[in-house]
């Protein structure tokens, strides 16, 4: 059984042993070190695949050697109207060491576009419903030359309720309509800068999600869509994707599109956080002393301090590829770089899935994980990182480790607030949540108001992190929140509770017979379970 | 059930407060010597305003209200104008008119709910296009300022208590219904409706409105 355990089937899975060393998981803020039952079998991250050697280089590449259009330069004129769109903070995770990509890339094009005589160039984040970027961060993500040259009447955000900035592109032939920034709808050529973290990200999502309204959001951001998206990590089987791509062909029917995708590896942290990727079992003295110092200074920290200080640390991404050109040939390539690096072939499904939530999510950036954002990243993104089918088996159950704080930021998830503290308590349905209240939030003139002038999500955004764990509700059993800190979080989210790791797989096995197959996901991790 | 927004006014939608019409129309009185010496004991005044204010709106009404003794009404209607364009129309928040288009949209009624005088911001909400609108009114004896308010005097509790009724006679459900303000003194107003939002709050009511999760919005 031991040798059988100890055999590799790839170098991300790890099968615990009785001699193995306890795992360090996140939750929350905090790392803690657990034991886990023999025969758990353990995903880490893949090893980051090396990043291209010079940047700039592929980078101007890729924009000489466009797929299925005209290089760049030969598609500029004097007089031409161009926007640069370009994705928000939500990308990458936790935001990256800087130069961001975004802001290498928006150099290149700027020197350029002002070799080719073109004046008339605006930079629009491309934010959707998500909170508009605040000062600093948009001077973080360009760079202070594209700054002070553009910001703020020519780089800022995208207004999904400015009605005179919106153009209507159309409907889909299912009826879906397209309301767009106005601005891109209207310029000769839009060219779109974009970072691909997850394989949901990217392609027509880009264009047709990050500068439309709310009413052509909502068209595909509700709870069937999800339910039918297997996953929406997988975008051959994303319903959420084919809807996508279909308001991706009326923009490609309207608009001049240009699009430039980049890849990056998983190279989360390097430096002091580095042991978080590596198998407990191969650390070395260095690396545990690491830890336990971390540990260590946490622990005396307040928990705002230990946020602070984890948000401080910026990811050390590397690009490992560039495309562009037309948007689906240049997403096609994108992905298929992306499964290069996160899928990671497994063999059979388990009863029980370990999942540690730690402070990182698209919406929590330099704010609080609220509970409808822990929910979001357990049912929804470590659920859903799969291709072919579940991790979990249909009725097992999901551990997430998490303190589940009352915690909301109230300048950048107010509607949350109401959400979880108004809604939740009467129903826990999407379909009844979308129907009945979802309107009342997006149209609630606070809500529209704290989006448009401070830097709120929309009233709707908490409906879609509702919507976006839909499909792991319908396919878990129970969900146990270790580590939860009080009981109504969990209970208002349908969940149980335990105090700790071994608490809950107790509980778990409870459910699924002492004979449970467990699995945990090394956390923090962007990977992709490639089920056999 | 029909609903309302009800707006507070000065330091909500406008930045201005009404120590500022109270100058304007110090600034203009007849002849050299009265304008100087009106402002300059506005001036003075001001430091007993912010205490009084702090202390009760009722005792900050009554002290403040009795600066206008002696002006006519005449005088007042004829520079209220004047007070629009020059002093209060410079002043309305940049955000004012995205809140109440958005809440108008929605097919709420739009209702401002204000301490200042009614002669003083009748141009304004004819601007802001709100016809339902509720303001302080001095009282005048023989067309002269006798530097009282005519009951009922607008202000915290008072606030609510006519909305109150106000709602019951037009049929508003309150539970639907919004309130902006941006001072604690208005707290009964905010605690009556379904959907209370601190504006440009002062500290005191930004505590409270994230003691109660309520929207803080920055219409500056």
């Amino acid at each position: 059984m031991s040798l059988q355990l100890r055999r590799k089937t790839h170098e991300s899975v790890v099968y615990i042993d009785s001699d193995s060393a306890p795992r360090v998981m996140p939750s929350g803020e905090d790392f803690i070190l657990e034991d886990l039952p023999i025969g758990t079998r353990v995903i880490y991250p893949k090893p980051p695949i090396k990043g291209l050697p010079n940047r700039e280089a592929a980078i101007r590449y890729a924009l000489n050697h466009p797929h299925d259009c005209d290089p760049l330069f030969a598609q500029l004129y004097p007089g031409m109207k161009v926007t640069i769109a370009v994705d928000d903070i939500s990308l990458p995770l936790p935001p990256m060491a800087t130069p961001d990509i975004r802001q290498t890339v928006i150099e290149i094009l700027a020197e350029m576009l002002s070799g080719h005589g073109v004046d008339d160039v605006h930079i629009i984040i491309a934010n959707s419903l998500h909170r508009k970027m605040t000062e600093w961060e948009m001077k973080r993500m360009v760079g202070s030359k594209i700054f002070d040259e553009f910001y703020p009447d020519r780089y800022y955000n995208h207004d999904a309720e400015w009605p005179e900035g919106l153009i209507t592109l159309g409907h889909t032939k299912h009826k879906e309509p397209l309301r767009i920034n106005r601005r891109c709808a209207e310029s000769d050529l839009v060219i779109y800068v974009n970072i691909n973290l997850v394989p949901m990200d990217g392609g027509h999502k880009s264009v047709a999600v990050g500068l439309c309204d709310y009413e052509s959001l909502r068209a595909h951001h509700e709870p069937q869509t999800i339910r039918d998206s297997d996953s929406y990590m997988d975008p051959a089987r994303s319903e959420l994707n084919h809807k996508v791509g279909r308001l991706g062909k009326l923009v490609d029917e309207h608009m001049n599109v240009f699009h430039i995708e980049t890849a990056i590896n998983n190279r989360m942290y390097t430096g002091a956080l580095d042991f978080l990727f590596k198998n407990e079992d191969d650390f070395t003295a260095f690396d545990r002393m690491k830890f336990e110092t971390i540990r260590r200074t946490m622990s005396k920290l307040p928990r705002a301090a230990r946020r602070k200080m984890l948000h401080a640390m910026p990811a050390q991404y590397e690009m490992i590829a560039c495309h562009a050109g037309r948007t689906e040939p240049v997403h096609e390539k994108i992905i298929e770089k992306g499964f290069d690096q996160y899928a990671i072939p497994i063999k059979g499904q388990c009863d029980i899935l370990i999942t540690g939530v730690p402070d990182i999510s698209p919406y929590n950036v330099y704010s609080i994980l609220n509970p409808l954002l822990v929910q979001v990243m357990a049912l929804g993104y470590h659920f859903n990182f799969y291709r072919g089918k579940p991790l979990l088996k249909k009725g097992g159950v999901l551990i997430l480790h998490h303190p589940c704080y009352d915690e909301f930021d109230h300048n950048f998830h107010p509607s949350y607030i109401e959400f979880f503290n108004r809604l939740l308590p009467e129903t826990r349905d999407p379909f009844i949540l979308r129907e009945k209240y979802e309107r009342e939030f997006a149209n609630n003139p606070s809500y529209v108001e704290m989006y448009r002038r401070g830097n709120a999500y929309h009233g709707a955004h908490p409906f879609f992190m509702w919507y976006w764990g839909e499909n792991g509700r319908q396919h878990v059993g129970r969900v146990i929140a270790a580590g939860a800190e009080n009981a109504h979080v969990p209970a208002m989210l349908g969940w149980d509770r335990a105090d700790n790791l071994t608490e809950a797989i107790a509980m778990a096995r409870s459910h699924m017979g002492r004979s449970a197959e467990i699995t945990m996901l090394h956390q923090p991790m962007i990977g992709i379970a490639d089920m056999e | 059930m029909a609903a309302a927004a009800f707006y507070d006014l000065e330091g909500t939608l406008v930045s201005t407060n009404l120590v500022h019409t109270l100058g304007f129309y110090a600034k203009n009185q007849q002849g050299l010597f009265r304008t100087f010496k009106k402002s300059a004991s506005t001036l003075l005044s001001i430091p007993i305003f912010a205490a009084t204010d702090q202390y009760s709106r009722k005792v900050f009404n009554d002290l403040f209200f009795k600066r206008y003794k002696g002006e006519s009404e005449d005088r007042l209607r004829f520079f209220a104008e004047e007070l629009f364009e020059g002093v209060l129309k410079p002043a309305i928040f940049p955000g004012t008119f995205e809140l109440i288009e958005k809440s108008r949209s929605l097919g709420l009624r739009q209702i401002v709910v204000t301490g200042a005088l009614d002669l003083s911001v009748t141009p304004l909400m004819k601007y802001l296009g709100i016809e339902d609108y509720v303001a302080n009114r001095l009282e005048f004896v023989n067309g002269v300022a006798t530097g009282r308010l005519l009951p009922p005097v607008l202000a915290a509790a008072t606030k609510a208590s006519w909305i109150r009724t106000f709602a019951e006679r037009e049929g508003l459900s309150l539970s639907d219904s919004y309130a902006y303000t941006d001072s604690m003194s208005d707290l009964p107003m905010l605690s009556v409706v379904g959907h209370p939002a601190a504006v440009n709050p002062d500290m005191r009511l930004k505590q409270t409105a994230l003691h109660h999760d309520w929207p803080i919005l920055n219409l500056k």
